[in-house]
C-alpha cells in the first residue's frame, strides 16, 4: 500500500540523487468527511532534527502515518531518502518511536525484546536472531544508556528509558529517518536532557529526525528547524520564527507561556 | 504412592478413556499457544463467538457425511470476515457486530438441528463428548492440531510482534493485515479442535483461562507460552480423570480445573498475584 498513486505509478523507485532526506509533497488526507491535512508540502535534509508543533487533532500523528504509509493520502506524495515509501519500510529506512498512550506497558517483553524487534525486517521468516543482530541489539542499548535495564520488562522503565528503548529499537534496525510522536510528553527534566543528548548524537551522524510536541520550549533546545501544523503547514522555518507569538496564536488559539509546559 | 499411582493407571485399561485423554491433552496445547496471543491482543470475546459460529457448520458436516472440521471451519473463518465486514461497512460498533454475527449464525445452528434425524446430539455438540469421539474425529484433531502447533512454531515471533506493536511491523515492511488474518485463522482451527474436547459452551474458557493464567505468572512471552501449556495440560488431564472418577461431564471439568488454577495464579501470583499486590502496597506504606 503506497502514500499515493504518484509515487505507485514511479517507473524507478528510488532515483540516484543528494535530495532531502524527509519529502512530502502536497500531501491531503482526509477521514470520511473531517480533512486531516490539507497539501502539506515539507521537506528535511539529512543530519537536521525537524520539531513539529501543533494543537491536539492539528494532524501531527495522521502526518506520521502518512509518511508510513499507514494513512492512504488522497493526493500528494512522500519520497524518503528518494525512494517511495513502500521501498523504504522494506530498507528498514524508517524509524517509529510511538507515543506513550499506544503502548501496552504490561505486554511481557523485556527492553532486549522490544528493540530486537527493529532487526526483524532483516532476518530470515522465522525471526531467529543471528549473531549480528545480537550485536546490533547490544550496540543499540549501550547507546542509548539502557544495557543495565536490557533484562527489565519494559514497563518497569522509567518513561524517558521507554522512549529510549523504542529509539534503541531504531539504531537496532538501521533506520536513517525517524518519526517520533510526543517523546517528551510525560518525561521529566532530567530524562528529557538525556533523550535531547541521544537524538543530537544521531542527527550529527546524519540521521534526520521529525519530532512532533508540543512541549514548546524543548523545540529551542532540540531543534534546527521547526514546521507548524494546523492541518495546513503554517511555517516551517529556524525555531525562533516559527515560534514567533503571531503564529502560535493562529495554530494554538492562545499565546502559550515562554515556558509553558502543558500538564 | 502405589495408590496414586493405581488411581492414574486404572482409567487407561478402558480404550474411550485413553481417547478422551489424548483429545484433551492435544487441544489443552493447542488452545494454551492461542490463548497468549487472545489474551494479549483483546480477542477473548472473538474466541467466544467463533465457537458459537461454528454450530450450523457442524451440524451441515454431519447431514452431508463431511468430516465435521470442514463445516465448523468454513462456518468459523466466515463469521470472522463476517464481522470484519458487519463492522467496517456499517456504524454498527465490533461488540455489536460480533454479538450479532455470533447469535445469528448459533441460532441458525439450532433450527438445523431441530430439523436433522436425531443421531447429531444437540447436547453433544454443545457440551462435548470427549468420552465417545470416534477415530476419524481423533484424524481429524491430531491434523488440525499440527497444522496449529507448526505454524506457531515458524511465526510466533511475527504473531507477537503484532500484538505489541502492528504499526511498527508495518514500518519495517511486514504485512501487520497478514498477520492478522493468520492469527485469526489459526483461531478458527484452534477452537474446532476444542469443540470436541469441552463442546461448544466452554470452547471460550480453554482459549482465554490458560493465557490469562500464564500472564499473572511471568513478564516474559516465551514463558508465558511455556506455562500456558503447563496449566492447561494439567487442567485437561485432571479434569478427564476427575469425570472418570465422579462420573461428571468431561468438559465441565477440565474447565473448572483451568479456573481453579486461574484463581490460584490470581490470588497467588508473586508479582501480579492479589496478595503480592496487597503486601507490596502495605510495606510501602509502612516504609
Amino acid at each position: 500500500m503506497t502514500a499515493t498513486g504518484t509515487t505507485a505509478a514511479a517507473p524507478q523507485p528510488c532515483a540516484q540523487s543528494a535530495a532531502p532526506a524527509l519529502v512530502v509533497a502536497g500531501v491531503t488526507v482526509h477521514y470520511g468527511d473531517v480533512c486531516a491535512l490539507e497539501d502539506v508540502s515539507l521537506s528535511v535534509g539529512p543530519g537536521r532534527i525537524c520539531g513539529l508543533l501543533g494543537a491536539n487533532g492539528s494532524g501531527k500523528s495522521t502526518l506520521f502515518t502518512a509518511i508510513m504509509g499507514l494513512t492512504a493520502a488522497d493526493a500528494g506524495s512522500v519520497r524518503i531518502l528518494d525512494c517511495d515509501p513502500a521501498t523504504a519500510r522494506r530498507r528498514g529506512t524508517v524509524g517509529y518511536v510511538p507515543q506513550s498512550e499506544q503502548v501496552d506497558w504490561a505486554f511481557p517483553v523485556r527492553v532486549i525484546d522490544v528493540v530486537m524487534m527493529g532487526r526483524y525486517g532483516r532476518m530470515g521468516p522465522t525471526r531467529r536472531p543471528r549473531r549480528a543482530d545480537r550485536e546490533a541489539v547490544d550496540a543499540a542499548l549501550e547507546r542509548t544508556g539502557l544495557a543495565d535495564l536490557a533484562h527489565r520488562q519494559i514497563g518497569a522503565l522509567s518513561g524517558g528509558q521507554r522512549k529510549r528503548a523504542f529509539v534503541a529499537r531504531g539504531i537496532a534496525q538501521g533506520a536513517r529517518v525517524f518519526l517520533l510522536d510526543e517523546p517528551f510528553a510525560g518525561v521529566d527534566r532530567g530524562s528529557e536532557a538525556t533523550i535531547i543528548e541521544v537524538l543530537a548524537a544521531m542527527r550529527d551522524e546524519g540521521h534526520t529526525l521529525l519530532v512532533s510536541t508540543h512541549d514548546l520550549a524543548g523545540v529551542g533546545r532540540l531543534c534546527d528547524e521547526a514546521a507548524l501544523l494546523q492541518r495546513r503547514l503554517l511555517a516551517h522555518g529556524p525555531p525562533g520564527e516559527v515560534l514567533a507569538p503571531e503564529r502560535l496564536m493562529e495554530a494554538f488559539g492562545i499565546a502559550p507561556l515562554p515556558e509553558g509546559r502543558p500538564a | 504412592m502405589s495408590a496414586l499411582v493405581e488411581w492414574f493407571a486404572l482409567p487407561l485399561q478402558f480404550d474411550f478413556m485413553q481417547r478422551a485423554l489424548l483429545v484433551s491433552l492435544v487441544a489443552g496445547v493447542v488452545c494454551a499457544l492461542l490463548s497468549c496471543w487472545m489474551t494479549l491482543t483483546g480477542w477473548s470475546l472473538l474466541g467466544d463467538a467463533v465457537s458459537h459460529a461454528v454450530l450450523p457448520g457442524v451440524v451441515l458436516s454431519y447431514l452431508l457425511g463431511l468430516p465435521f472440521a470442514v463445516g465448523a471451519l468454513v462456518f468459523g473463518a466466515g463469521s470472522v470476515a463476517l464481522i470484519g465486514a458487519v463492522n467496517r461497512t456499517s456504524r454498527v460498533k465490533e461488540d455489536a457486530a460480533i454479538g450479532i454475527v455470533f447469535t445469528a449464525m448459533f441460532g441458525i445452528g439450532v433450527v438445523l438441528i431441530s430439523r436433522v434425524p436425531s443421531e447429531t446430539d444437540l447436547m453433544h455438540i454443545l457440551f462435548g463428548n470427549v468420552l465417545g469421539v470416534s477415530d476419524s474425529e481423533i484424524l481429524q484433531i491430531l491434523a488440525m492440531a499440527a497444522l496449529v502447533v507448526t505454524v506457531v512454531a515458524v511465526k510466533h515471533r511475527d504473531l507477537t510482534l503484532y500484538a505489541f506493536d502492528p504499526v511498527h511491523a508495518h514500518a519495517i515492511g511486514l504485512r501487520p493485515r497478514r498477520l492478522e488474518a493468520l492469527l485469526l485463522a489459526l483461531l478458527s482451527v484452534t477452537v474446532v479442535i476444542a469443540l470436541q474436547a469441552v463442546g461448544i459452551i466452554l470452547v471460550v474458557a480453554m482459549v482465554v483461562i490458560p493465557g490469562a493464567t500464564a500472564y499473572l505468572l511471568t513478564d516474559r512471552f516465551e514463558r508465558m507460552l511455556l506455562i500456558a501449556v503447563a496449566v492447561s495440560v494439567t487442567a485437561s488431564v485432571l479434569g478427564t480423570y476427575v469425570s472418570f472418577y465422579a462420573d461428571v461431564a468431561t468438559g465441565g471439568a477440565v474447565v473448572v480445573a483451568q479456573a481453579c488454577g486461574f484463581a490460584l495464579a490470581y490470588l497467588g501470583a508473586p508479582r501480579h498475584g492479589v496478595l503480592a499486590r496487597r503486601l507490596r502496597r502495605r510495606t510501602v506504606a509502612a516504609g
